[in-house]
């Protein structure tokens, strides 16, 4: 089947050199109205500060557990949210200044973990595949969306004029998949999709994803709390704590090493999967705080056994590690001038 | 002793404008203070057992055949007045969404001592020092203030602590457990799982822990069910189920945990979809999608080859590699 000319990828600006996207101090604190009066009483603090930038071609993960703003995040790149503060930088153009909204839209597509919620229960498979390159007025969007309902493993003539209702979850996540490059994308953002299918279908899903990044010469920004999902697709892995970037690095650096207290918890929280060798401590105790009144300094220092003073009185910055300039992490461990007991020295062993 | 659990032939319909044929000739058999994993993907029919046990699915809708004793009881038998004193009494349960199963307009210290005067009979006061008491064994803070909370005050770990305080409190001689770490964040279900472990040894009781997730069946259990589509295809004790697994399905579903996969490489998955259950099987339900599969799949239901003692297999070919 042949593509019409439309429907190619917008052409690559800024080189190979330039990373596709570019997140510097993004901010989102959302309001909370309270009293009679409807007073804005609170924020929640979902995203505070956070910079990150993304390659081209490769896959970012993003982990981290409730309410630590990473689908905030997705929602802020692809502009469904505004952000406060911050720039967003795609392919060197700033969003809200060179790049428009509706151009950054044609380049970034999102995938939602509900795949049921996202998809309009009145529109046939192959309108909700079709709609968005209908919106942007390219030819022959329903060829162009029956070639891809084929791609993803939806054979046209069964399911086009099939509904939502009439699939099954794994069956509405190629859907969505197959609506999200219906645009030529060159950015995915897929925020926990895989994450309410059954373990063998979302297998499939990943081998999908892994073989279309691959063709269309996509990036993913692959958001999930599964860490073995996560390193399994992932180039570089970013974690997230109450609305903070606490430490990123490639996949294999921090499986070796997680140098935030955070990252090791959350790591040994994981399943051990060997029966003769389980889990006997749990690495943290309690719920994450909540993020309308984040702890003070290191959000993290109310949960964290090596906390002292200066963790409670004052941030740390993201810096990189020593001898490794990819693997960065915010902790004062890591940071020979912060006055933390052990600075410099990282967690003990 | 008498034996905790037995489930012999439970076959299960729900009827209406639509048949589902929810189990089919599942056998299931426990010994006191065991802990089994029952591990399926949605549709299996691992929620439906527990439902079956506690009585909590619609008679009307309903047809069961067969038998389940728990402790020597004739769970089907059960009606009124016996039937309340054995749920929360004999068998209770943790469900997977406690903001769900808690009531929002009672603190929870009554809806702990509520059960305690129901099924043992004492004074409200005693009953609430019995709350008390279970507040602490579950380890929340400041259990005396906590107490006289409502469960919106309560984050969601917290609310799970308080689910199993409620559950355990009339110390029931087997717990279920549906999926109850399952809406929590990781490194709080790395904790209910340790305290439901604890608990477990200190009462002495059994548990059933439905999950879907293998990683947390082999942190909490000894022995492990699998399901699929309403039958149980093989069980044994957590070990075997991991290191030597033997029917196609739990193969698939160990390569599909992505535990030590190469990053990248191409995942070995399952592929196609569970059977819709509307027809009574009658071949091996996994054959459509089984890469053994062969045409002696398709004559018949599998037969349950048992290995080991205890340790069973529903496959042609788990039955082709024990003559061998």
């Amino acid at each position: 089947m042949s593509v019409t000319e439309s429907f190619a990828q917008t052409p690559d600006k800024g080189g190979p050199a330039q990373p596709l996207v570019i997140v510097r101090d993004l901010q989102k604190h959302f309001p909370i109205r309270g009293g009679i009066l409807g007073r804005t009483t609170a924020h929640v603090q979902a995203v505070d500060g956070v910079s990150f930038s993304v390659r081209k071609g490769e896959t970012l993960g993003i982990v981290g557990e409730s309410g630590c703003g990473k689908s905030t995040t997705a929602r802020l790149l692809i502009g469904l949210i505004e952000k406060d503060k911050g720039e967003i930088i795609f392919d060197g153009q700033a969003l809200g200044e060179s790049l428009s909204l509706r151009d950054l839209r044609r380049d970034v597509q999102m995938v939602f973990q509900d795949s049921y919620a996202s998809l309009n229960p009145r529109l046939t498979i192959l309108d909700s595949v079709a709609f968005g390159a209908r919106v942007q007025g390219l030819d022959e969007p329903e060829d162009r969306a029956r070639s891809l309902m084929a791609r993803v493993g939806l054979d046209p003539d069964r399911f086009a004029h099939r509904y939502p209702h009439e699939l099954s979850g794994g069956q509405r996540q190629r859907v969505n998949i197959a609506r999200a490059l219906a645009m030529s994308p060159r950015l995915v953002v897929l925020d926990e999709a895989v994450s309410a299918l059954d373990k063998s279908v979302e297998a499939q899903v990943l081998n999908l994803l892994t073989d279309l990044r691959r063709e269309y010469g996509l990036t993913y920004i692959f958001i999930s709390h599964d860490l073995n999902v996560v390193r399994y697709i992932s180039d570089r892995i970013l974690v997230m704590y109450l609305g903070e970037v606490v430490e990123v690095a490639p996949v294999d650096s921090i499986w070796q090493q997680q140098a935030h207290p955070y990252t090791r918890s959350l790591f040994s929280a994981m399943p051990s999967m060997d029966p003769d060798n389980r889990t006997k401590v749990p690495p943290l105790a309690g719920d994450p705080p909540n993020p309308i009144n984040p702890p003070s300094g290191c959000r993290f220092h109310t949960r964290c056994r090596y906390a002292e003073a200066v963790c409670k009185s004052a941030a740390p910055r993201l810096g990189a590690l020593p001898g490794a300039p990819d693997h960065l992490t915010a902790c004062h461990l890591h940071d020979a001038a912060s006055g933390h007991s052990r600075a410099g020295m990282g967690i003990p062993a | 002793m008498t034996r905790l659990l037995d489930i012999r032939n439970l076959t299960l319909r729900f009827t209406g404008k639509r048949t589902v044929h929810a189990l089919n000739n599942v056998s299931l058999a426990m010994e006191q203070g065991e802990t089994l994993a029952l591990l399926g993907e949605s549709g299996s029919g691992k929620s439906v057992t527990l439902k079956a046990l506690l009585g909590l699915l619609p008679p009307k809708r309903t047809q069961i055949e067969g038998q389940m004793t728990v402790n020597g009881i004739d769970v089907l038998s059960l009606s009124g007045r016996a039937l309340q004193k054995y749920r929360g009494g004999e068998v209770s349960m943790v469900f997977q969404e406690p903001a769900l199963a808690l009531d929002p307009v009672y603190t929870i210290g009554h809806q702990i001592a509520e059960s305690v005067m129901r099924h043992k009979g004492v004074s409200r006061a005693e009953a609430m020092s019995t709350a008390l008491d279970m507040l602490d064994r579950v380890r929340i803070p400041s259990a005396n203030r906590r107490l006289h909370n409502y469960p919106h005050e309560l984050s969601g770990g917290m609310r799970q602590r308080v689910m199993i305080a409620l559950a355990l409190a009339c110390r029931p001689r087997l717990l279920l457990a549906d999926e109850p770490t399952t809406a929590l964040d990781a490194t709080v279900q790395i904790q209910i799982l340790l305290l439901l472990r604890e608990l477990q040894k200190e009462f002495g009781m059994g548990v059933i822990f439905v999950t879907h997730d293998i990683g947390v069946a082999v942190e909490i259990s000894e022995r492990v069910a699998v399901m699929y589509a309403g039958q149980i295809v093989e069980e044994g004790t957590t070990r075997e189920i991991i290191k030597e697994a033997r029917h196609p399905y739990t193969q698939g579903l160990l390569a599909a945990n992505l535990h030590d996969v190469a990053r990248g490489a191409r995942l070995n998955a399952i592929p196609g979809a569970p059977p819709s259950l509307e027809v009574k099987p009658d071949a091996c339900s996994f054959a459509p999608r089984c890469p053994l599969a062969h045409a002696d799949c398709l004559k018949g239901l599998p037969p349950m080859v048992h290995p080991a003692p205890r340790r069973r297999v529903a496959c042609v070919c788990a039955e082709r590699m024990a003559a061998e």
